[in-house]
């Protein structure tokens, strides 16, 4: 059996007394973009904490690339070729943007070629040339987009083999989130880099991914290919917000 | 006095110089108040006495039965050595207080910190006491450089040039780390928001680590100097420069770097000429009239915060 980039299985997370991720198990293969749809609450965002060892599981197991993470500190992950862009974005507002972007490296500086990754911190310029004229500028000063975009500039130039998303669209006007998706995709293409992407934007998120797991209240309850998930009516009813879902004076549900 | 103009001007040059002295040493204990509270939103109440513990360790290193490594060294030498060692035990310290008072605690909250803070502090207070007794001591005059001359017409002792020299010196190299290099981008990042600073690889515990050794070691060297700068050091010591120190913090913008060196600055500065022109005997009360002042009327100090949050 050949092994996955990352193999989730079985993943129980508890804070307290509240389950947030019961019997979660899903797969990212090399250079493939994944999608996990779900409502707020739901635990996408626990999810990928416990990816990048921000929160420790109380079950189940994670592997990648064949290593088990359950034992690995957090900061070490990036080193492994894990980067992962939390939900909000969260650049440092009074550090400068080629700041952040060069703390992207922090983690790798020792264990890499460093030409390699002054290479990369040009081919993210390239990716958005917008944060080449702003380098200078506080990355507080940026509009959300842009921090956006230095969010996923700064995973980038750790040369990461897995890339975490969670919500890149969030709080962004729909013409940003359409920039923001083709960027993604973009990346995808040009970075060889496999995306595990969360969303609630389930039309944007499946649109982009080849495949796509939803988890409802900590459970994985459907998975499969995207297209097939487009078109289930479940999914369509609950994610996509199409017919269905309405009651007799045609008010949704 | 006021028919000299000539003498008029001297005097305030020679406040402004000993402003400038004092105010280093506010800086140098600024900054590691500045630094810890930048990370850990703490404010580390044991700092002050931490400082006066480096002026007690200085003091034995340089008259007890260690007083040899000046006559072996050198005056220059053994000052530099005994400097040395002050900042490494004071370091070691800083980063003993964190494990011992704040680390078991963190998972309680703020008010258990700063309560465990007063604690460390009155503790480390009462160590001091305890070891090197209640009344103050005294420096020898055979250990401090006593030379006098005239810098560009003013009149400065070695002592205090080369305690101003030190001190920016020292100053710069904490400027130059913090604000250029790699590592002090990482730590300003873990500053602002430790989870994201994890997620790049910075390693939280070393940032930690940093702040609460090269922060004490800084003030156990102003402590060392102050006690030359002075010649008497006492076991409470701490308690008025720490709260000067943190007024000077507070003035210049609490976990900003640069601010805490520029607000000691100027607090001594202040401080020395108020003393001198008005009355020496309220120069406390003007330091904290001030302190009162900046909260009132710029809480966030005067390099604070230099942009707004975007939510």
């Amino acid at each position: 059996m050949m092994t996955s980039l990352l193999e989730v299985k079985d993943l129980c997370l508890d804070y307290g007394a509240v389950r947030a991720l019961n019997h979660v198990s899903l797969k990212v293969e090399e250079n493939e973009i994944v999608a996990v749809l779900g409502a707020n609450g739901a635990g996408k965002t626990s999810l990928l904490k416990a990816i990048s060892g921000l929160v420790r599981p109380s079950e189940g197991s994670i592997h990648f690339k064949g290593d088990d993470l359950s034992r690995i500190q957090a900061c070490s992950l990036a080193s492994r070729g894990i980067a992962h862009v939390p939900e909000g974005r969260r650049v440092f507002s009074t550090l400068s943007v080629r700041e952040n972007l060069l703390l992207g490296k922090y983690g790798v500086r020792n264990s890499r070629e460093k030409a390699d990754l002054d290479s990369l911190e040009e081919r993210v310029y390239a990716l958005f040339p917008i944060l080449k004229d702003r380098r200078r500028q506080l990355a507080g000063t940026l509009s959300g987009g842009e921090q956006q975009m230095l969010a996923i500039g700064r995973a980038l130039v750790s040369s990461p083999s897995l890339l975490l998303l969670d919500e890149p669209s969030l709080g962004l006007a729909p013409i940003i989130v359409q920039e923001i998706f083709g960027l993604i995709k973009k990346i995808h293409e040009e970075e060889k880099v496999a995306i595990l992407l969360v969303e609630q934007n389930a039309r944007k998120a499946l649109k982009a991914a080849s495949r796509a797991y939803i988890l409802e209240l900590g459970k994985m309850v459907v998975s499969g290919s995207s297209a097939d998930l487009a078109q289930d009516p479940r999914v369509r009813a609950a994610y996509l917000g199409t017919k269905a879902c309405r009651d007799r004076n045609g008010i949704p549900t | 006095m006021f028919f000299d103009k000539g003498r008029k001007v001297s005097t305030f040059i020679e406040q402004l110089v000993n402003g400038l002295t004092v105010g280093s040493f506010y800086a140098l204990v600024a900054l590691g108040y500045s630094m810890v509270y930048g990370v850990m939103k703490l404010i580390n109440f044991a700092h002050g006495d931490l400082f006066a513990l480096g002026a007690y360790l200085g003091y034995s290193l340089l008259t007890g039965a260690t007083g040899k490594i000046t006559a072996s060294m050198g005056l220059w030498g053994g000052m530099a050595f005994t400097a040395f060692l002050v900042a490494l035990s004071v370091a070691l310290a800083g980063v003993l207080v964190e494990r011992i008072a704040y680390r078991p605690v963190y998972p309680s909250g703020r008010l258990s910190l700063v309560v465990s803070a007063l604690g460390m502090a009155i503790f480390i207070q009462n160590a001091v006491m305890a070891i090197w007794g209640s009344r103050p001591r005294a420096f020898p005059a055979s250990v401090v450089p006593s030379l006098r001359f005239s810098l560009f017409g003013i009149p400065v002792t070695l002592l205090q040039v080369t305690i101003l020299g030190i001190s920016f010196a020292l100053m710069l190299a904490i400027w130059l780390i913090v604000e250029k290099s790699s590592f002090g981008a990482a730590v300003r990042a873990a500053a602002l928001d430790r989870e994201t600073a994890t997620l790049l690889g910075i390693d939280v515990r070393k940032v930690i680590f940093f702040v609460f050794a090269l922060g004490p070691g800084l003030g156990g060297v102003a402590g060392l100097m102050n006690g030359l700068y002075y010649r008497a050091i006492s076991f409470n010591m701490g308690w008025n420069y720490g709260l000067k120190a943190f007024t000077a913090t507070i003035l210049g913008g609490i976990g900003n770097i640069p601010g805490a060196m520029l607000g000691g600055l100027i607090l001594g500065v202040v401080e020395s000429l108020l003393a001198g022109y008005v009355s020496g005997a309220w120069k406390d009360v003007f330091v904290f009239i001030l302190l009162i002042a900046i909260l009132i009327f710029r809480p966030r100090g005067l390099l604070g915060e230099k942009t707004a949050e975007k939510v």
